[in-house]
């Protein structure tokens, strides 16, 4: 009788969290995922689908070097940057894998100072992400254009399989619009969160709904999944 | 994560849990360059590049976006469906050998 108990919506949840609540959790009534707030739960489906996108990607990437005879350019060579005399290897990848973590460091901080209802240091700390977001962004942008300089073309380069720059545009430019719009939706969140539309719980204009500190916190969700995306393509595209 | 108590809209965290998170990504992907910069070669940079990217992901995935302290019902409602990646990725990787191995018989010569 105990599990039962467990499946009434929403109510304070003392029951354990194993197997056997999973059960039970999916099927209760009216709602499978206790707790957590419907938009939460719609970011992580939403950030799954995303998830399969990227991982299409990446694997058609790994399909495309696989199989072609034709050498695959080394990226440790193809994204040295020489500065002050000596030549890097990989160095403008690394500096925006620092920035986007960075970045990730600061949102997990307002979504905390968030929920402390610190609208403050909220908002200052999304401007704080939405900027090195930016910087990674512009920092992508001349990446790409010194390759583009370069004559690496989706069809080809000058180094090896012509599918190299195919796959490096496909990727790091999904990528980098991922992260474009985050940075926009960085700012219309920090511009709520300044305003104190949260503690006011004013209607949004667009859904009419009454906002709080949740959307930070989904906010987060998406930005924090674009440092994991980047992660991975840090690994399997930069480094392999 | 199976010991995590599930607490109902409280994510309360001392913001230290935080910059120390931070401090072990910055650690990872230094560690990650390092593989690069050494030119490690072989199955010791791929093992260590695939080390330190699942930790880098985890850290991110548990602490960043909450997954610690998430109820398990929603934890494999987003986890478990990654396996099917997993399923693709063997899926491809196995026609991408067939595929290299068509080229080189049949086309010897170019690409």
């Amino acid at each position: 009788m105990t599990d039962h108990a467990l499946t009434d919506a929403g109510g304070t949840l003392s029951g354990p969290n194993n197997l056997r609540s999973i059960a039970t959790d999916l099927s209760s009534d009216q709602r499978a995922f206790k707790n957590v707030p419907w938009g939460k739960a719609m970011m992580w489906i939403f950030l799954l689908s995303d998830t399969f996108v990227f991982s299409c990607f990446l694997i058609a990437y790994m399909t495309a070097r696989m199989s072609t005879t034709v050498p695959w350019p080394n990226p440790s060579e193809v994204f040295a940057l020489t500065i002050a005399g000596t030549t890097l290897p990989l160095i403008l990848i690394a500096i925006m894998t620092f920035v986007l973590i960075s970045s990730s460091g600061t949102m997990a901080m307002a979504v905390n100072f968030g929920y402390r209802r610190d609208r403050r240091k909220t908002a200052i700390l999304m401007m704080l992400t939405a900027l090195l977001g930016a910087a990674f962004v512009g920092m992508q942008a001349f990446e790409w254009t010194k390759l583009i300089h370069e004559g690496v073309r989706p069809w080809g380069n000058p180094w090896g399989a012509a599918q190299f720059g195919s796959s490096f545009f496909m990727i790091t430019g999904f990528h980098g619009t991922h992260v474009s719009i985050g940075v926009i939706f960085l700012l219309i969140v920090a511009r709520k969160v300044w305003r104190g539309d949260y503690d006011t719980e004013r209607r949004g204009f667009f859904t009419s709904r009454k906002g709080n500190y949740e959307a930070v916190e989904i906010m987060g969700l998406y930005w924090h999944f674009v440092d994991l995306v980047w992660v991975f393509i840090f690994a399997f595209f930069y480094l392999w | 994560m199976a010991h995590a108590t599930a607490q109902a809209h409280t994510q309360q965290h001392p913001i230290k849990l935080y910059l120390v998170i931070w401090a072990w990504l910055f650690i990872l992907s230094a560690c990650s360059y390092l593989v690069d910069y050494f030119q490690l070669q072989g199955y010791l940079r791929y093992s260590l590049i695939i080390l330190f990217m699942m930790l880098k992901a985890g850290l991110i995935v548990s602490v960043f976006m909450h997954m610690a302290w998430e109820r398990l019902a929603l934890v494999y409602a987003i986890l478990v469906p990654i396996a099917a990646v997993l399923v693709f990725v063997a899926i491809m990787a196995l026609e991408a050998d067939y595929t290299l191995l068509s080229r080189l018989v049949f086309f010897a010569t170019g690409s």
